[in-house]
């Protein structure tokens, strides 16, 4: 089934009168963000609030002789100098394993660092003034006296028995190690008439967030409660995180979480100088605030997808693919970042590789290296890039060696649309994909056969354009299979509390957060739908621990998909408690009731019988009235998290359309394209912007970001100069498709469609480049980011 | 406040503002900090992402490659100047409508470079939009949804149907 944009999905039990699912409603809070009047957490200001500012390493990797704070204490507007070893006495250090990754392990990480400075960045030292112009003044007063230690920096030889140990109690450098071998592997390869090898190279890159990274930290202590207010994915995470390392109860951590300037899975990690300010906030009893600038965002933020992969594929004649094969390393920094670690970036790529098609045989090796360059973990579509670059890539190698078209190789291994449910050679469970009908979407919307037509003609006038495919899947909807089996306190569940105000109106309280995502709609959307009010009526309220339900926030694609779910059960359930209400008043049956636009009607006939505004007032104001012992219920709170499957797969395959200069080796994109399936569409235009912002993301990958460090584990291009993001000159229109498998698990069907863009795009972009570059016997390219230098090579002209 | 301090007196959407700053402070940083304006936004401060873009005597600038002392005598304008005039609410409505916005963290800076390309009249195609709007990194959107809002105002604006 597809979904023409606005009209609304026929779904059943989602199809009542006034349904806003299906439909692009605007989202509810968007002029505060139009206006300049929304509230970041780098535009809050407190009484008495002093701005920290650290001291960070300047090497890769060294031991810290001494620190001398005299002279930094005496500048102007200072309130302390706090080292390592003195906040170490007020936070307890953290260690990022998780128990399901089996073998996984790290070091203890502290606030500020103690005796080692472990990558170019790290704070070693904290000072807190009346201004962040202060605060920078003292640091550079600060007397810092290091031995630079050898620092790792290549995975490939992290391993090896003469590099260093970068934590001697760990033993060896290897962080975690995943091997798998499913079928007859070797047994495939030597039956297939083709195989073929490359090795893949994901360039380390980072989120870049237009707002840093941002807290502000307000210790109390009259009432012995910590105030944070923070730029994060995950409050009810942190609150948990912020008691157990300061030793506080729950009720004593509220984490406040407003508007948010961009997060993409940067803001959903711990930070060592976001715990040092909340330390700091606790031993100078006074509200103390970060934000990272620029260059700290660049050394500090998770970086992510530095990772090599041997990879091979094995091809009948006919395009059967018989095995994948791949060996993938990557280098993660000096520590698992906590909680969510550094292994399961590595894990999903094993996970997912070769996810789109019926193949039985595969084997796999993952190894994840410590290295003295900044952290690496979870970033948007986390491992998905890698896999599929890998998978895509190799499908596209195979096909040209045997001289078959690229979508129709594709089309011969996608697992049928009607072999569900089904597992995946790594053993990813499937309820239901449309692979299939998702490709032959994409291929009359993008008019295939008439780009290869345009494509041969221009190249006889000598402009090489390339056209590229890459099919994924997306985790989203994750389960406590993702973190919580593995001992983590990361809660899969989420809840949402919708409540009738005393003018018949209603207030949704949810543990999803709005990350500019839109969920805020999306929960607006689902409550009045079930609920049955006009969406105008409903207010929102998200990002606070004191007042929504405990949830996970927002992370792997679930704010619609889980919390959507709860705000529905919670919109259906006020609705049985008011009927119950209107039954009382109106002497009726409420099965024979129902609530639609806000006024209570018969069920059958659609009359009017009263409107909430009136009920609400007796309710409220003259409960008097109503029978003897009737007590009404106007608030309800319904939780929910996945059960049936460990994770709800969507599917989806892009296209990218180029031009490829070859005296310059500047690619221009012309037009990108997305077919995917996320079940039942809540907001389509929520949806496709998701694909679009992701898509662009994964084109950033693909042609210009990379995190460059030098040998001695410099960081060289950590600002917005020379670390290239994509501007709009340069990005094409992307034209969105959808396929419809809703889940059964839940009532809404929703699935998460967050990271479908970013997952497929580099991968499309690479296969587009080589696609261009073939027939000029260019070598394939396939160390990303495919820049203007890398190209020329290929060609042979530099 | 150090001996070096400087007294500037300029209008800030139209109301006259006299303070003593700091000759090292930026105009982002003084709007902000001082004035507690916080729709202009900072994000890589030094000339790239165009987040903290305001108009200084009718030109957009970025806010944080100009001094605030630089500024003495100038007619600064910010988004909350921009938005309670109404010269750009039909661009919001349009971004709002179109969802040309995610996190907003770059939408005040969008739209004053959006308003000084569509005062130059006209409808731009498509490509002169993405051009115009190069300077202003947005990592939400892909753009795509930006362009589409502006060239919709800037039709609605020559008399067409947007």
């Amino acid at each position: 089934m597809k979904i023409v944009d606005d009209s609304p999905p026929v779904l059943s039990a989602l199809d009542r009168p006034n349904s806003y699912i299906g439909r692009s409603v605007p989202r509810p809070n968007l002029a505060r963000l139009t206006q300049g009047r929304g509230q970041y957490v780098s535009d809050v200001t407190l009484p008495r609030m002093g701005h920290v500012a650290f001291v960070r390493s300047p090497h890769a990797h060294a031991r810290i002789v001494s620190i001398k704070t005299e002279a930094a204490e005496k500048s102007p507007g200072v309130i302390a100098v706090v080292t390592g070893a003195e906040l170490a006495k007020v936070m307890t250090p953290w260690v990022g394993v998780l128990t399901h990754l089996k073998g996984l392990k790290s070091a203890p990480q502290a606030p500020i660092a103690v005796e080692r400075a472990c990558w170019q960045g790290e704070a070693v030292c904290a000072v807190v003034a009346r201004s962040r112009a202060l605060a920078e003044d003292a640091c550079e007063l600060v007397e810092v006296n290091y031995e630079e230690l050898p620092a790792v920096v290549d995975p490939e030889t992290a391993l090896d028995p003469k590099t260093p140990v970068i934590h001697s109690a760990l033993g060896d450098n290897l962080c975690f190690e995943r091997k798998l071998d499913v079928g007859k592997v070797d047994e495939a390869f030597a039956q297939s008439d083709t195989v073929v090898e490359a090795t893949f190279v994901t360039g380390r890159h980072t989120g870049v967030t237009n707002e840093p990274r941002a807290i502000v930290a307000d210790w109390n202590p009259s009432e012995q409660r910590m105030t944070v207010y923070q730029g994060t994915q995950a409050p009810h995470m942190m609150q948990d995180l912020f008691a157990k390392h300061l030793t506080l109860r729950h009720e004593q951590v509220r984490v406040v979480t407003k508007d948010v300037g961009g997060s993409f899975g940067i803001k959903v990690h711990t930070y060592a100088d976001e715990m040092a300010t909340v330390a700091l906030s606790k031993l100078l009893k006074r509200p103390v605030k970060f934000v990272a600038d620029r260059i700290e965002s660049f050394v500090t933020d998770i970086h992510a997808r530095d990772h090599r992969i041997k990879a091979k594929i094995g091809v009948k004649a006919d395009g059967t693919i018989t095995a994948f094969e791949i060996d993938d390393l990557t280098g993660i920094g000096p520590y698992s970042v906590y909680p969510r670690t550094s292994g399961i970036e590595a894990n999903q790529v094993v996970n997912l590789t070769g996810g789109p098609y019926a193949c039985p045989n595969y084997r796999a090796q993952a190894r994840v290296v410590f290295t003295n360059k900044n952290v690496m973990c979870q970033y948007r579509a986390v491992g998905h890039p890698i896999a599929v670059v890998v998978t895509e890539g190799l499908v596209d190698l195979a096909a040209a060696k045997i001289g078959l078209d690229p979508l129709e190789i594709r089309r011969r291994n996608m697992i049928a649309d009607d072999a569900y449910p089904a597992q995946s050679a790594s053993g990813l469970k499937f309820e239901k994909l449309s692979h299939h009908e998702a490709l032959a979407h994409l291929d009359s919307m993008m008019n295939y056969a008439g780009l290869r037509a345009e494509q041969a003609k221009m190249r006889k006038d000598g402009v090489h354009r390339g056209i590229g495919f890459a099919s994924f899947i997306e985790v989203t909807n994750p389960s406590a299979a993702f973190y919580g089996v593995g001992g983590a306190r990361i809660t899969s569940q989420d809840g949402a509390t919708v409540k009738l105000n005393a003018q018949g109106h209603i207030t949704i309280h949810s543990g999803v957060t709005e990350q500019g995502q839109g969920a805020e709609a999306v929960l607006a959307q689902c409550v009045a739908s079930s609920f049955g009010v006009p969406i105008d009526n409903v207010r929102v309220v998200t990002g606070d621990t004191d007042n929504t339900p405990y949830g996970g926030g927002t992370w792997a694609s679930r704010a619609a998909g889980i919390g959507g779910e709860a705000a529905w059960q919670a919109g259906k359930a006020l609705r049985g408690n008011v009927l119950a209400v209107a039954g009382a008043m109106l002497q009726a049956k409420p099965e024979d009731l129902d609530i639609r636009n806000g006024v209570v009607v018969d069920k059958t006939s659609g009359a009017e019988r009263l409107g909430l505004d009136e009920l609400a007032r007796v309710a409220y104001f003259r409960p008097d009235t109503l029978p003897p012992g009737f007590q009404a219920e106007l608030m309800a709170t319904r939780h929910y998290v996945p059960r049936a499957w460990p994770f709800a797969f969507t599917n989806g395959i892009q296209a990218s359309y180029l031009e490829v200069d070859t005296d310059t080796g500047f690619v221009k994109l012309l037009k990108h394209w997305c077919v995917e399936d996320c079940g039942t569409i809540i907001n389509p235009q929520l949806v496709d912007e998701q694909i679009r912002g992701g898509v662009v993301q994964g084109i950033g990958a693909a042609l210009f970001e990379q995190c460059r460090y030098d040998e001695r584990g410099q960081m060289l291009n950590g600002n917005m100069a020379d670390y290239l993001v994509p501007m709009a000159v340069e990005m094409p229109d992307i034209e969105c498709g959808h396929c419809v498998s809703p889940t059964a698990d839940s009532e809404l069907g929703a699935k998460g469609a967050g990271e479908a863009g970013t997952a497929g795009a580099p991968a499309c972009v690479m296969n587009a480049i080589n696609d261009a570059l073939r027939p000029l016997g260019a070598q394939p390219l396939t160390d990303m980011p495919f820049t203007p230098d890398k190209i020329l090579r290929a060609l042979g002209k530099v | 406040m150090s001996k070096h301090a400087l007294d500037i007196s300029l209008t800030v959407n139209g109301e006259q503002v006299a303070e003593r700053v700091e000759p090292r402070k930026t105009l982002v940083d003084f709007l902000r900090e001082d004035l507690f304006m916080t729709g202009s936004h900072v994000g890589c401060e030094h000339g790239v992402c165009g987040a903290c873009t305001v108009r200084v005597n009718g030109e957009i600038v970025r806010g944080c490659l100009m001094l605030a002392v630089q500024c003495d005598g100038a007619a600064v304008e910010t988004i909350e100047g921009l938005s309670d005039s109404g010269l750009v609410s039909d661009l919001q409505t349009a971004f709002e409508q179109r969802n040309a916005l995610q996190c907003g963290y770059c939408t005040p800076g969008m739209l004053a470079t959006a308003q000084d390309l569509l005062a130059k009249g006209g409808v731009p195609s498509r490509e002169d939009i993405r051009e115009h709007i190069s300077g202003n990194y947005c990592r939400c959107t892909g753009y795509q949804a930006i362009v589409d809002a502006v060239e919709a105002v800037a039709k609605a604006r020559a008399g067409g149907k947007a």
